[in-house]
């Protein structure tokens, strides 16, 4: 089946740096997301029409653009018309915040909107004061709705990095294509063991939030 | 009596359509006052008006001596007075009975969580639903989410107790167990404006009712003259729609 390939010399090894490396952009580019995504979702609960306006456009060019097409803009596109030098890392983190953010301050404005007004209103009718009304009522509803939805962004931005191999960042994917190319004639079925490995990995990687959500779900049942 | 609650002239709308169209009225200490009419007269827009809830657009609503409506510094403090009921359950749905109870008495008055807690659990015995302090909201029944929210206004100790159609949405086997409360507030002497549809009640409760149409006070008086002699026309039809006949 061709898993002796990750005993031969440091590939095991390799691998796991690699995954070290999706799992670094991931991180940097959820922190960022998620900083900026509470900032502006906050801000697109504003009915003022032109904030409005440029977040419903920011969010449809995420939206439709896909991540690779960004991508390729960001690092190829900006390197040339611009003149730029991105580092392939950096341009990739970019990327990743520009989409995490707008998902993240959608999850943020779902959360603050869907709260209902009889909420504030009850509690200010209690003598609570504003700033009392939204850290005793409103934001432990928000975040008891948010959680489980940024829990879900944070695994798609983590499985989604492996695009970052065709800008030329040598991540998990990209060592298991070495691996297979260096091993092409001494091991043809490597391809499986090395993908089936890769697999593995993300799965260990993803895994713990897909269950910290579906606990914190359970807990806040009520 | 010593008056308590004062609205002068009170103007109200939204954008261009006019709901409340200048409305005088006093409620003395321990007066139940009930508010009825027709579906969009501005009865309930009315009661928010009470509280601060509603910004108006001219009079002056007053508690005691303190300026609640237009909305300054001092509503937020005489709103501490006033408790407010509402028609749609209001519980907050991240706590527990007891900590929804509790939340205001702690963070509002400062009092401790035990001495409250121990009033809270007076107040829950007082409407039968002790044994459901630990439970969550939505484990509850409208009606007992209804009395709950009743406890939580009265954990404040307000001077006026404002209801704005608390059986309006639930199940007619539920509203007498909600009613019986407010029965046994009234009979307490407690000062109470409330909004119902429910006439029966309504003749029950009040020392005085109000009708009102259009945005207006149309006529007001005891249970007896509204419903066994209404002078006006508009109230004569009003009280029309309860009766059925064949």
């Amino acid at each position: 089946m061709g898993f002796e390939v990750l005993l031969k010399g440091q590939n095991m090894a390799r691998l796991i740096e690699g995954l070290g490396v999706a799992l670094r952009i991931s991180a940097i580019s959820v922190s960022v997301s998620i900083f900026l995504g509470i900032v502006l979702g906050v801000v697109m609960t504003s009915k003022n029409p032109v904030v409005r306006f440029v977040s419903a456009v920011y969010l449809e060019i995420v939206r439709i653009m896909p991540q690779m097409v960004l991508l390729f803009l960001v690092f190829f596109g900006a390197t040339k018309a611009l003149g730029l030098r991105i580092e392939a890392e950096f341009a990739s983190i970019l990327v990743f915040s520009f989409w995490g953010t707008a998902e993240m301050a959608d999850l943020v404005r779902g959360a603050v909107k869907s709260i209902p007004v009889i909420q504030y209103e009850s509690s200010e009718a209690l003598g609570l004061s504003r700033l009392q009304t939204y850290v005793y009522v409103i934001l432990p509803q928000v975040v008891r709705r948010l959680i489980p939805l940024s829990i879900n962004l944070i695994t798609r931005m983590i499985k989604t990095t492996s695009l970052v191999m065709m800008i030329g960042i040598v991540e998990v994917l990209k060592v298991g294509q070495q691996i297979i190319e260096a091993n092409r004639k001494s091991s043809p079925n490597a391809a499986f063991a090395v993908f089936a490995t890769i697999f593995v990995l993300y799965f260990f990687a993803c895994w713990p939030f897909s269950c910290l959500s579906k606990y914190l779900e359970k807990k806040w049942e009520n | 009596m010593d008056e308590i609650l004062k609205i002068e002239q009170l103007k109200k709308s939204f954008d261009d359509l006019s709901v409340l169209d200048g409305i005088d009225l006093s409620v003395k200490k321990g007066e139940v006052v009930v508010i009825v009419g027709p579906s969009g007269c501005g009865k309930s827009t009315f009661l928010r008006c009470l509280n601060g809830l509603e910004d108006i657009q001219e009079g002056r609503v007053s508690l005691e001596s303190e300026v609640i409506n237009p909305v300054s510094k001092s509503t937020v403090n005489a709103r501490k007075k006033i408790g407010m009921v509402f028609q749609s359950y209001d519980l907050f749905p991240h706590k527990t009975i007891l900590q929804n109870i509790t939340l205001a008495p702690m963070k509002v008055h400062k009092r401790k969580k035990a001495e409250a807690e121990g009033e809270a659990l007076q107040l829950l015995e007082r409407v039968g639903l002790v044994s459901k302090k630990d439970n969550y909201p939505r484990q509850l029944s409208g009606g007992q989410k209804q009395r709950v929210a009743i406890v939580r206004a009265l954990m404040m100790h307000p001077e006026v107790l404002l209801f704005d159609e608390v059986t309006a949405a639930l199940d007619p086997e539920m509203v007498r167990e909600v009613l019986e409360v407010i029965l046994s507030l009234a009979k307490e002497g407690r000062t109470m404006l409330i909004v119902t549809h429910e006439m029966a009640f309504a003749k029950a409760v009040a020392d005085r009712i109000i009708f009102m149409d259009g945005g207006k006070i149309i006529e007001q008086g005891t249970p007896d003259d509204i419903f066994e002699h209404p002078k006006t026309e508009r109230l004569q039809s009003f009280l029309k729609t309860f009766t059925y006949d064949r």
